[in-house]
């Protein structure tokens, strides 16, 4: 479970968040939408401290993970990162073999056994339903993969270190209808066993995956309720324009 | 005039200036190509001078060239492409940074002459290590590294930054990252300029002359504390203060040939690793 309690973030001096206060229970898909700008995935950057890599930027207020302050000084960042794992917006993988791309994280933790190694890949790949694609290619270079298939590589590649919580900010922006739909069933399936957080411009994808959906605007949680009620019977002006297509 | 009268003026003067540049470039490597390929031959390549160096070969030079780009590159690569990686990945943006950066940048600029009295002065006296390879690869070590640095912190800032925040969120180190993810990315790139100051190295005299560089030394170097002949400096002898000037010109073309050979062979090389790593990138 994510709890963030008063959060604010800062770029400079400039406020990117103001006052989040937000919830996302175990085992579920959380949405975070809003227009460009709003704030969501530095947000979502926040949950696995990547803001940590920019410069000048300063953070307020508690993110717990399984009650867990990670933004305490005694913290492993390194710990932290593989039991929150992250799927990017481009698809990423390292200009590597398949094989190595997923065995990543894997051998980053010590892991050097041939075949538990090889499980663990052909374990990954199946759950990121790539497998049966990539097995007579599995030691080719991955950047010939289809961008559908590289991202998926990239969701396999994450899955390989076991996280508890996957976020994902915009996964399915850079690709095509039919791309977008597996990575969508993927996670529905994945939701079963992981926690997900995922930002989308495509409000018709939050509709469709998510079970929680959190309304930014300029920097505010404008809004955080369940997907249906968020799309069905918003409290807030702002959000029922949102989602209905008025601005953003 | 009317534009594209104008634009056509513009642009016919744009591919003449273009044209003189590829044209100069031709006519001098051309000149020295059809004065220097008749005195090569495999006994040019492979004998020591003889006849008070108007005749025999420049094996010895040759040697002595290899000598110093491998003993100047031992010093330099390591030095540069570590500083370099600390200057990208390691040093904040910031005063202590722009500083070393205007160093490194002067660094690059200083006329190698300068390097030369540094090395004499420094090397050859202060250290004590007398006329030496050791005393001249450092010296022209010096002069190469600026260059490394540069093009390795150009080679590590170009790797996409989506790469580095994907091993970071597998929960990667800032080292392993580095090490598994970056250099391997930014190899090719490093290995340009690599090339490419080797290609500086080998064709400068300025800087081995009070350092290493013998008049005449018809035997191999034993050991890096001894004086090597180089085929800059053995050009430049022979252009000015050989024997007989007139009768040593077709073997100073030929030992132009020889070097200007290397230096096209190194940047030749370093375009075919840019360009294959270019396209097996897309």
């Amino acid at each position: 479970m994510i709890q963030i309690e008063k959060v604010n973030f800062f770029y400079g001096i400039q406020k990117a968040l103001n006052n989040i206060n937000l919830s996302v229970p175990q085992h579920s898909v959380m949405a975070f939408i809003g227009p460009s700008g709003c704030g969501k995935s530095t947000l979502l950057r926040l949950i696995n401290r990547m803001n940590d890599l920019i410069d000048g930027t300063k953070m307020e207020g508690l993110i717990t993970v399984d009650g867990m302050n990670i933004y305490d000084k005694k913290i492993d960042i390194e710990t932290l990162r593989k039991n929150v794992g992250m799927v990017f917006q481009k698809p990423n993988p390292f200009p590597k073999t398949i094989f190595e791309n997923v065995a990543y994280g894997l051998r980053v933790s010590g892991m050097s056994n041939a075949t538990e190694l090889k499980d663990r890949v052909e374990n990954a790949l199946i759950q990121a339903a790539l497998w049966k694609e990539v097995e007579p290619v599995l030691h080719k270079n991955a950047t010939n993969l289809s961008g559908g298939q590289q991202q998926r590589l990239c969701i396999a590649r994450c899955l390989a270190v076991n996280p508890k919580i996957i976020l994902m900010d915009e996964p399915a922006s850079a690709l095509d209808p039919i791309s977008t739909s597996k990575i969508e069933e993927l996670i529905l399936e994945l939701k079963l066993n992981h926690t997900i957080v995922i930002v989308t411009h495509n409000m018709q994808q939050a509709l469709r995956v998510s079970d929680y959906t959190s309304f930014f605007y300029l920097g505010e949680l404008i809004e955080c309720n369940t997907t249906s009620e968020i799309f069905n019977n918003p409290k807030q002006d702002k959000t029922r324009n949102y989602v209905t297509g008025k601005f953003g | 005039m009317d534009a594209k009268r104008k634009q056509q003026v513009v642009f016919t003067a744009i591919k003449t200036m273009s044209f003189l540049v590829v044209a100069i470039l031709v006519i001098i490597l051309g000149f020295i190509f059809i004065n220097g390929i008749q005195v090569i031959s495999w006994d040019f390549l492979t004998k020591m001078p003889e006849d008070g160096m108007l005749k025999g070969g420049i094996f010895p030079a040759i040697v002595g060239t290899v000598c110093l780009i491998f003993g100047s590159m031992l010093f330099a690569f390591p030095i540069g492409v570590l500083s370099g990686i600390y200057m990208n990945e390691y040093l904040k943006e910031g005063p202590i940074k722009q500083f070393i950066r205007l160093m490194t940048d002067n660094l690059a600029g200083i006329p190698s002459i300068v390097f030369g009295l540094f090395g004499m002065a420094f090397f050859v006296n202060k250290l004590g290590f007398g006329d030496s390879i050791l005393a001249g690869s450092l010296t022209l070590a010096i002069l190469a590294i600026p260059v490394i640095i540069r093009t390795t912190e150009e080679a590590l800032r170009s790797v996409d930054k989506t790469y580095r925040e994907a091993s970071y969120a597998l929960g990667a180190t800032k080292l392993h990252t580095i090490k598994k993810v970056i250099l391997p990315i930014a190899f090719p790139n490093i290995l340009t300029g690599f090339i490419l100051s080797v290609g500086r190295v080998s064709g400068e005299t300025a800087p081995i002359l009070f350092t290493v560089a013998a008049y005449f030394l018809p035997k191999l170097p034993q050991s890096i504390m001894e004086q090597v002949m180089a085929l800059p400096y053995h050009l430049y002898v022979m252009a000015t203060s050989g024997t007989d000037i007139e009768k040593a010109r077709p073997l100073a073309y030929g030992t132009a040939l020889v070097l200007i050979f290397i230096v096209l062979i190194c940047n030749l090389a370093a375009n075919i690793i840019r360009n294959r790593y270019t396209k097996t990138k897309k």
